[in-house]
């Protein structure tokens, strides 16, 4: 298998590399620790151009899109965007995504991002389904042609600014709009994955160069990315979920407020029995009272030693400086404050349940 | 990128280095090691009394991205843990020569050295 290699891959020169997703991406370019708190108190940029963008257009878009995705999709008006669930019949997670509502005059209704390695899949989806269903839509796996730069942090609206005619006060959270960044036509979000406010911004792959090199700020790699996510306790596409060996719904990852059961889609009838019934196990954050560092796929146990779930992610947090995880813990384990053990090595380490996220947004 | 490999230290293949004062060795994990490691978060040691064997594991170092064994370059009784490590894990990152160092330990078998590379050498291997 060849890697995919973001556009911006000749642009780091000291970067370490990984494969994630099936691209070649940055781990790190200073330390994690480093790019971590810069994230926390000033401002880094990341590459996520291994992020996949799909865009569906045409009379049916927005019905193709609703009956895909768990959120409302009818409420977004132009320039809107919504985190939501990819579901099967089973109303298991295949993928987690942000739908814009692109801003009028763009070429495309809407524009969604899958996560890496995603978008092929989630291409065929919507294209299957479209037949299925005999829907009229346009529906275009856009990953090679975008490149995606996300821009982070306290001091990310002020870099920002600097580039931009754009009036960035009038974009609110999950809002998206289109104008030029450092000279290059460029779609403009307010998103992200760390809990900091911040950008993502979706450049033609051409530009990608020029838009990354007009923001002087630290280059942020995947290993800081994940450490900021995990604080903030949101999920990691094949860790949290994953359709064969983590198959989990939206309320066990509990991102329940994503499912609107007034909605018709894929999965909705199994979710609305388990909104009903309750879930028997759900994703919980847990902080580790011992030294040791939690990892994906340590086991959870009571007190006594009975084992109870798993490690989905763990990490030292950066900012607390204590192991941090999530985990799938029996629903009646999951009040804050419960204590359990986590098993690193053949020890059983103290640990107890945390509301996420573990930080204060 | 060039690492510190100090002359009067010797080596393991898998990044352990090792320096003799007497019948006392110090072991601790390279610069290169660290680098490769990234933040490094935990350190799990022997205690005090333990007995090491040359080339058998004897502890973990665990950064951000990875979990590593370390493994002993020679053979001893531990006389004294940098318990330093278990408060401020990153001296293994600052200082990996100098504050970020491991284990005392008494040497079982002085001709266990010969076996180590030499700082020359080791810079081959990380070449």
């Amino acid at each position: 298998m060849t890697l995919r290699r973001p556009p911006l891959a000749g642009v780091y020169e000291d970067a370490t590399l990984t494969d994630f997703g099936g691209w070649e991406m940055p781990v790190e370019f200073d330390s994690t620790r480093t790019e971590h708190i810069v994230v926390r108190e000033a401002a880094g940029k990341f590459d996520v151009s291994h992020m996949g963008q799909v865009t569906v257009s045409g009379p049916d878009a927005l019905d193709l899109t609703q009956r895909l995705t768990t959120t409302d999709v009818a409420v977004l008006a132009p320039g809107d965007a919504q985190y939501s669930g990819v579901t099967d019949e089973d109303g298991c997670l295949l993928d987690d995504i942000i739908i814009y509502r692109l801003p009028d005059g763009a070429a495309d209704d809407y524009l969604f991002i899958p996560n890496a390695g995603q978008d092929g899949e989630m291409t065929e989806r919507w294209v299957s389904h479209r037949e299925k269903w005999g829907l009229t839509a346009t529906v275009t796996n856009r990953t090679e042609a975008y490149a995606m730069v996300a821009l982070q942090g306290p001091d990310a609206e002020t870099l920002l600014a600097a580039e931009t005619d754009l009036e960035l006060d009038s974009l609110s959270r999950f809002e998206v709009a289109s104008d030029t960044v450092a000279g290059s036509e460029t779609l403009v979000a307010r998103t992200g994955y760390t809990g900091e406010t911040g950008f993502e911004l979706l450049c033609p792959t051409g530009d990608a160069e020029t838009v990354w090199s007009a923001f002087d700020c630290q280059p942020c790699g995947l290993g800081a990315r994940d450490t900021l996510r995990l604080e903030m306790g949101f999920l990691l596409s094949g860790q949290e979920f994953h359709p064969t060996d983590e198959p989990r719904t939206p309320y066990e990852a509990d991102i329940g407020r994503t499912v609107d059961l007034e909605t018709d889609f894929v999965g909705r009838d199994p979710l609305a029995a388990q909104a009903r019934d309750g879930v028997d196990e759900r994703l919980v954050g847990l902080e580790l009272l011992d030294r040791g560092v939690p990892r994906h796929g340590y086991d959870v146990t009571d007190t006594g030693g009975n084992p109870l779930g798993h490690v989905t992610s763990g990490t030292v947090s950066p900012t607390l400086g204590t192991p941090i995880a999530l985990a799938y813990l029996p629903t009646e384990h999951t009040d804050p404050d419960t204590p359990v053990r986590v098993v690193i090595r053949g020890e059983s380490k103290e640990a107890r349940t945390r509301a996420t996220p573990f930080i204060d947004g | 990128m060039s690492f510190d490999v100090p002359d009067d230290h010797r080596y393991l293949e898998s990044h352990e280095w090792v320096r003799t004062d007497d019948d006392t060795a110090r072991v601790g994990i390279t610069d290169f090691a660290q680098d490769e490691l990234g933040d490094v978060v935990f350190v799990e040691l022997p205690a005090e009394g333990d007995d090491l064997t040359a080339g058998e594991g004897f502890g973990v170092v665990e950064s951000i991205k990875a979990v590593s064994d370390i493994y002993a370059p020679v053979s001893g009784t531990v006389t004294a843990v940098n318990e330093a490590l278990f408060d401020r894990p990153e001296l293994v990152n600052e200082d990996p020569f100098g504050e970020g160092w491991m284990l005392d330990v008494t040497l079982a078998d002085e001709s266990e050295l010969d076996d180590l590379l030499g700082a020359d050498a080791y810079r081959d291997r990380i070449a």
